[in-house]
């Protein structure tokens, strides 16, 4: 159980190959933070110098109050689950698990009371003697967190631990870490790509985009206020509608409609955005109404998304499923003015 | 340089130049046109036969035939007569320095365990090394490098590398230059039959140290394949897991190689067993180092006794069979777990 700090760190590996830029999160104590990021952001690479398979070359990484610049990984007491599983494959499945407590030189009885409590947990009492091969790859995933888990580490890493499993499975065992994550109070630091996963299990997210480190904050902090276009894009499924817009004190004119902003901004130019759920087929109150002239409905049953152009711009909205809409007719939409976000056009950084 | 005789055979030429494809072709589409005449079901299962059978027949006429003719003649004279178990009974006679007893004990124990631990060992040391140098495949260039030499050059090499002047001569030999050095006199390396010409370990391992130099870079190359095999990401998490370097090696690489190591461990154990070319080259057998293939070659050739010489033979085959059939089937098994 320890906090993790990365302390401007940076990853370079020539002169003009930076995968992480200055990289600077306070991970707490016994908290489950997702590093999140499409491939290639350097999430990764920031895990793996964590667990020490990395070198750091600028910056600092301390577990609690120890810096571990220049502590070996097998030094590092962290537990990694890897994305591959890694399991020895001429081990069996209790030798696998007990393999990171004989390196502790634990006593046989106590090894073995952690392995069968692990185990247990895990639901992998009747497959202790077999050999990873042998085994489906749920039950392989659960015997990496088995190995995890028995040495009650003081981080507990997970590089992108759900990518190999069936999407049923997925869902189970993203349940079940974070029971897991309740019952063993350490801190977890989960790497994925996947938004949902990080919305769904991160007490916090921290989202990398580009080696560059773009907000951190909870699930509903990053999906409500995201800090620039690039978040607001990543995070939610459908993606956030972006418009171009001109603005104009608080009014923000797009190619086919106008919508009033709850603050007034510079004039200029600006990317207006809003989720498909901030379209509504009652009209707005403050007159910010468009008209989407449809061209692809899908009915989810609990949900009708609309795929459509408003002016020149491509729309996506979310309806209730009672509304009638076809192909080629133009719907009347209101856009709920609360919930909408205005990004610089240069910066692209959130004004709201 | 006279071509006529050449030219009084153009008819012998055509017919093999053009004959034997011929005759290939004709048994091609011959087999074929066949095959298509039988039922549906036969097919699949005589069709692979047609197209084994060229290579069954050479192997039958230049490997089995001759072979079994070996045997027939390991129990017989020089005159052609059978003579029972008695070319057998001469190889084993007058333990432990008659028959082919020295030849015996060099193989089996000298050969068959230095030079295949020698070989593992240092394969291994150098393929797990040389994983982490910079300039991999130059430096595993440079250890593969002696397999390109052939056999005999590799002992003439050698056979300077052991040179003996005498004492306060300039030493030319590698070796004695270097032990005269630190003041040790020069060693007659391939004659010395230190500790004692009962059981001369010297001169045995100069042979063997030799013959590992020209292997070494082949063992390295197919446990380094091996090496690179195993994922990174294992290594990985046995680090993280709080596994020091050596342990690392020891727990999960070793395990990981054992099957390679056993199909080029049994390789050699077949090499060691057929070592012949050293021998020939440097000692010529002399001062205890024969072997059982450089006996054979002896008695075919120096004492022209054909029964002794087939005896050998069968012995050799006899030893090189178990551990063939072993090697193959652990191969099939290192093929089967990819």
């Amino acid at each position: 159980m320890a906090a993790v700090t990365y302390d401007h760190v940076v990853k370079r590996y020539t002169a003009d190959v930076t995968v992480v830029k200055d990289l600077n999160v306070d991970i707490k104590d016994k908290e489950f933070m997702v590093l999140v990021g499409p491939s290639g952001c350097g999430k990764s690479t920031a895990l793996r110098m964590l667990a020490g398979l990395e070198s750091i070359t600028e910056g600092q990484i301390r577990i609690g109050d120890r810096v571990v610049n220049n502590v070996a990984a097998k030094d590092r007491d962290i537990a990694m689950v890897f994305q591959s599983y890694a399991l020895y494959p001429h081990m069996s499945v209790y030798d696998n698990m007990a393999f990171p407590l004989q390196m502790q030189h634990m006593k046989k009885e106590e090894m073995d009371k952690r392995v069968r409590n692990a185990s247990k947990i895990l639901g992998l009492d009747p497959f202790l003697k077999r050999k990873p091969r042998a085994l489906s790859g749920g039950q392989r995933q659960r015997v990496a967190l088995g190995r995890a888990i028995v040495r009650s580490p003081k981080v507990f890493l997970l590089d992108e631990p759900l990518s190999n499993l069936d999407a049923k499975l997925r869902g189970q065992t993203r349940i079940e870490l974070q029971k897991l994550h309740r019952e063993l109070e350490t801190t977890f630091i989960y790497v994925t790509h996947d938004q949902v996963e990080a919305m769904t299990m991160g007490d916090r997210i921290a989202i990398m985009n580009a080696g560059i480190l773009q907000q951190v904050g909870t699930p509903g902090d990053v999906y409500d206020h995201p800090a620039n276009l690039f978040v607001a894009g990543f995070i939610g499924t459908p993606t956030m509608n972006f418009v171009p817009v001109t603005t104009s004190d608080s009014t923000a004119k797009a190619s086919g409609f106008e919508a009033k902003l709850p603050k007034s901004v510079p004039a200029g130019k600006g990317t207006l955005g809003f989720r498909p759920e901030a379209l509504t087929d009652r009209p707005s109150a403050d007159g910010s109404n468009l008209q989407m002239k449809v061209d692809v409905v899908e009915r989810l049953g609990s949900d009708q998304y609309l795929y459509g152009q408003v002016g020149s711009d491509q729309v996506t909205a979310r309806v209730d499923p009672r509304m009638k809409v076809a192909p080629g007719d133009t719907a009347q939409l209101g856009l709920d003015t609360r919930s909408i976000h205005l990004f610089d056009a240069e910066s692209e950084a959130a004004f709201f | 340089m006279d071509f006529s005789v050449l030219l009084q055979d153009i008819p012998t030429l055509l017919v093999v130049i053009l004959g034997v494809p011929a005759i290939l072709a004709a048994y091609i589409v011959g087999g074929e046109f066949l095959v298509r005449r039988l039922p549906d079901k036969n097919r699949p299962q005589v069709r692979p036969w047609i197209w084994v059978g060229p290579a069954l027949i050479l192997v039958a006429g230049f490997l089995l035939l001759p072979a079994l003719g070996t045997i027939v003649q390991s129990f017989e004279n020089n005159a052609g007569s059978w003579v029972g178990f008695n070319n057998y009974a001469s190889q084993f006679s007058d333990f432990p320095s008659g028959g082919a007893w020295v030849a015996i004990r060099n193989n089996v124990i000298f050969w068959l365990i230095f030079y295949t631990v020698f070989t593992l060992v240092f394969g291994l040391i150098l393929a797990v090394l040389f994983d982490r140098v910079r300039y991999e495949s130059i430096v595993k260039s440079l250890i593969f490098m002696p397999m390109a030499i052939s056999s005999v050059a590799l002992g003439i090499i050698w056979i300077f590398m052991f040179q003996y002047s005498t004492p306060g001569e300039p030493q030319v030999g590698t070796l004695n230059a270097i032990i005269t050095f630190f003041h040790h006199d020069p060693v007659v390396w391939l004659q010395d039959q230190w500790p004692s010409d009962k059981f001369n370990v010297l001169n045995n391992l100069a042979l063997i140290g030799a013959a590992t130099w020209g292997i070494t870079g082949f063992a390295m190359v197919i446990l380094s394949a091996a090496l690179k095999g195993i994922p990174g990401e294992l290594l990985e998490a046995a680090r993280v897991d709080g596994a020091g370097e050596i342990t690392v090696f020891r727990r999960v690489i070793f395990p990981l190689m054992m099957p390679t190591i056993v199909v080029v461990g049994t390789t050699l154990v077949i090499f060691a067993l057929k070592a012949f070319d050293v021998v020939y080259v440097m000692t010529g057998g002399n001062y205890n180092t024969d072997v059982l293939a450089f006996r054979m070659y002896e008695q075919l050739y120096t004492a022209g006794n054909n029964g002794h010489a087939s005896a050998v033979a069968v012995i050799l085959l006899v030893a090189v069979i178990p551990v063939l059939i072993f090697n193959l089937r652990q191969f099939r098994a290192v093929e089967a777990r990819r």
